[in-house]
C-alpha cells in the first residue's frame, strides 16, 4: 500500500466525476427527488393512533438503498471503462498496488456517498419531518458503508462485463434481489425459509436491519454495530475478490 | 566481481570507476532485453514461435512487421502484461513482469490509454504519481510532446494525434530505463513525427533503451537495430543499412537458418535468421516482387532499392 498513490487515485476518480455533471446530479439530486416521491405516495394514508407513518419506515430504508444502487452503477461503469480503455492495463504496469487502486476508488465514492447521504438525510429530516428515535449521524454512517458495498460489488462485477451494456445488466441480477429481500416489502421473519435464508446472506439486508435499529432506539445498540460490522466485512471480502480480478498478466 | 577479484580487477576499477560491473555473460551487459526460445500463445493460438534476440541497451530498436505478425504481443510480453508459454525473456537483468521492473519499464500501447474525461495535465500528473514524480516531471513530459498550450484541455477534446501524444507523455513522465512504444507516431504530421524521433534519439543518447514498432520505412531508418517479425517468427535482426543492402540484393529472399550452435550469438547487430519455409518467398523477403497483399510491403521493399 502506498497512501499517496491511493490518494492520487481517489483524486483522479473525483475529478473524472467532476467533469460529469449528469453523474453528479444522479448522486446528489436524484435520491432527494425519489424521497420526495415516496413522501407524496403516502401523503394521504390514514393511520391508526400510535402507528408510525409509512414514510418513516420506507423513506428511512430508501436512505440505505440509494447509495448502494447508485454507487454500484457508477462504479461498475467507471471500472469497466478503465478495463476496456487500456488505462487499467497501463496502471498495472506501474508500481501501483492493486489495493491502492481499489481503496482509491472506495475512498472517492465514499466521499460522494457521504455527500449524497447528507443531502438525502437532510431532506428527509427537515423537509419531510422524518421521525425516528436514533441520531441522523448513524443513518449517514450506514449509508456510507452501504456505498462502499456498492462500490466493491461494482468493481467486482465489472470484471464479468465486456461492454457498458453488459455492466448495466448486472443491476437486475445483483441489485434488485437485494431490494426485494432486504425487508423493505415484507418483513424478513414473515418470508418463507428459502427466501429468508437467501436474505440472510445478502448484504443489503443488514443495512436495513441496522436502520431499523436506529429508528427504534435513541442510542446505538449492539445489534446496530453487529450489522455494521457484517456489512463492512462483506464489503472488504468483495474488495478482495475484486482485487483478484485485476490481472497484471493475461494468458 | 568477487569471482574475478585480484590485482587486475582492482587496477581496472581504479582506472575506470566501474567496480560494480555485474559478473554476467558479456552479451548481457550490452543488452536491455534478451529473449531465448520465446513462445507465446493467445488463448490456444500460437502467436510467437521460439524467438531468440537481444535488444541493445541505450539504443533505438525498431520492430517491423505486417499487421498480425505479433508485434504488439511481443511488446506486451516484454512489458510483462502477457504470459509466456515457453522460453524466457529477461528485461534489464530480471524476468519480464518482475515487480521491480514496474519502476523501470514504460509502455505506450497502440490505442491511447488515457482518461478522456481528464485534462492533459491531470492525466500526466496521475500516471506520474504512480511513479512518485512531481510537478517538474509532469511539465517536462508535457513539453516533450509539445502539448503545453493544451495542458488544461480535456483529452476528449483533442485530435487523435494529440491524444497519442498525451499517452506518450504519461509514459515519459516516469523516466523509464526501457520504453516500449507501439506505433507511437501514427496520426502525427511529418514535422511532429520528426520532432518525436529527435526526442527518442536524445533519450537513447541519455541511456534509455527504446523499442519502437512501426509500419513506416522512413522511421525504420531512424532506428539503430531492426527486428523483422513475420507470422510470429523473427526473420532477421539487422541495421537499417543492412536491410537496405539486403533488399537491393534480394538476399532476404534466400532462407538461411543459422545452425543451432549460433543461437547463443543472438546479440545486437547483424544476425541473419531465415524465415520459415512457408513464407520464404513471400512478403518483404522478396525484394523483386512486392505484391504480397499487404500495403507495407512496398515500403519495406523499395527502401533499399
Amino acid at each position: 500500500m502506498d497512501i499517496r498513490m491511493m490518494l492520487a487515485t481517489a483524486r483522479r476518480v473525483l475529478s473524472q466525476l467532476r467533469h460529469d455533471h449528469r453523474s453528479i446530479a444522479l448522486i446528489l439530486v436524484v435520491p432527494a427527488l425519489l424521497l420526495t416521491a415516496v413522501y407524496f405516495l403516502y401523503e394521504n394514508e390514514t393511520l391508526r393512533p400510535g402507528v408510525p407513518r409509512t414514510f418513516d419506515r420506507v423513506g428511512l430504508m430508501m436512505l440505505a438503498i440509494f447509495p448502494f444502487v447508485v454507487m454500484f452503477l457508477v462504479t461498475s461503469i467507471t471500472m469497466l471503462r478503465e478495463r476496456t480503455s487500456g488505462t487499467l492495463e497501463r496502471l498495472l504496469t506501474t508500481p501501483v498496488h492493486k489495493a491502492d487502486l481499489l481503496f482509491g476508488y472506495g475512498l472517492a465514492f465514499s466521499l460522494m456517498a457521504a455527500l449524497q447521504s447528507l443531502v438525502a438525510t437532510a431532506v428527509a429530516y427537515w423537509i419531510f419531518g422524518l421521525d425516528i428515535a436514533g441520531a441522523p449521524g448513524y443513518v449517514v454512517l450506514i449509508a456510507v458503508i452501504n456505498a462502499v458495498l456498492g462500490v466493491a460489488l461494482g468493481l467486482f462485477c465489472s470484471a464479468f462485463a465486456r461492454t457498458e451494456f453488459q455492466a448495466v445488466q448486472f443491476m437486475p441480477v445483483v441489485v434488485v434481489p437485494q431490494i426485494l429481500l432486504c425487508g423493505l416489502f415484507v418483513a424478513r421473519e414473515r418470508m418463507n425459509d428459502v427466501l429468508e435464508a437467501i436474505s440472510n446472506v445478502l448484504p443489503l439486508t443488514y443495512s436495513v436491519d441496522a436502520l431499523q435499529e436506529v429508528a427504534a432506539h435513541t442510542e446505538a445498540t449492539d445489534r446496530l454495530w453487529q450489522d455494521a460490522s457484517i456489512m463492512a466485512a462483506i464489503a472488504l471480502g468483495v474488495l478482495v475478490l475484486a482485487a483478484l480480478t485485476l490481472r497484471r498478466r493475461t494468458s | 566481481m568477487s569471482g574475478r577479484a585480484g590485482p587486475g580487477a582492482a587496477t581496472e576499477a581504479a582506472l575506470s570507476h566501474s567496480s560494480t560491473a555485474p559478473a554476467r555473460p558479456a552479451h548481457h551487459q550490452a543488452a536491455a532485453v534478451v529473449a531465448t526460445a520465446l513462445t507465446v500463445r493467445l488463448g490456444r493460438l500460437p502467436v510467437l514461435h521460439g524467438l531468440d534476440f537481444a535488444i541493445p541497451a541505450g539504443r533505438i530498436t525498431g520492430l517491423l512487421g505486417p499487421s498480425g505478425s505479433g508485434k504488439t504481443t511481443l511488446m506486451r510480453t516484454i512489458v510483462g502484461t502477457q504470459r509466456i508459454a515457453g522460453g524466457t525473456v529477461e528485461v534489464l537483468g530480471l524476468a519480464a513482469g518482475s515487480a521491480a521492473l514496474r519502476r523501470q519499464v514504460g509502455y505506450v500501447a497502440q490505442s491511447p490509454s488515457v482518461y478522456p474525461d481528464l485534462t492533459v495535465e491531470a492525466n500526466v500528473r496521475y500516471f506520474g504519481a504512480m511513479h512518485r514524480k512531481g510537478k517538474a516531471d509532469v511539465a517536462e513530459a508535457i513539453a516533450a510532446v509539445g502539448l503545453e498550450p493544451l495542458a488544461r484541455r480535456k483529452a476528449a477534446d483533442l485530435s487523435g494525434g494529440q491524444v497519442n501524444r498525451v499517452s506518450l507523455a504519461c509514459a515519459l513522465v516516469a523516466h523509464p530505463r526501457l520504453l516500449v512504444l507501439d506505433e507511437p507516431t501514427v496520426g502525427l504530421d511529418p514535422v511532429l513525427r520528426a520532432d518525436l524521433w529527435d526526442r527518442f534519439r536524445a533519450m537513447a543518447e541519455a541511456g534509455t533503451t527504446l523499442l519502437v514498432s512501426s509500419h513506416v520505412m522512413e522511421e525504420a531508418s531512424r532506428c539503430e537495430t531492426l527486428l523483422l517479425l513475420r507470422e510470429g517468427r523473427l526473420l532477421a535482426q539487422l541495421t537499417p543499412a543492412e536491410l537496405g543492402r539486403r533488399g537491393a540484393a534480394a538476399t532476404l529472399s534466400r532462407p538461411s537458418w543459422p545452425s543451432s550452435g549460433n543461437r547463443k550469438t543472438a546479440t545486437a547487430g547483424s544476425r541473419r535468421m531465415g524465415p520459415p519455409a512457408g513464407s520464404a518467398r513471400r512478403g518483404w523477403n522478396n525484394a523483386g516482387g512486392c505484391g504480397d497483399g499487404y500495403p507495407d510491403d512496398a515500403r519495406y521493399c523499395t527502401a533499399g532499392a
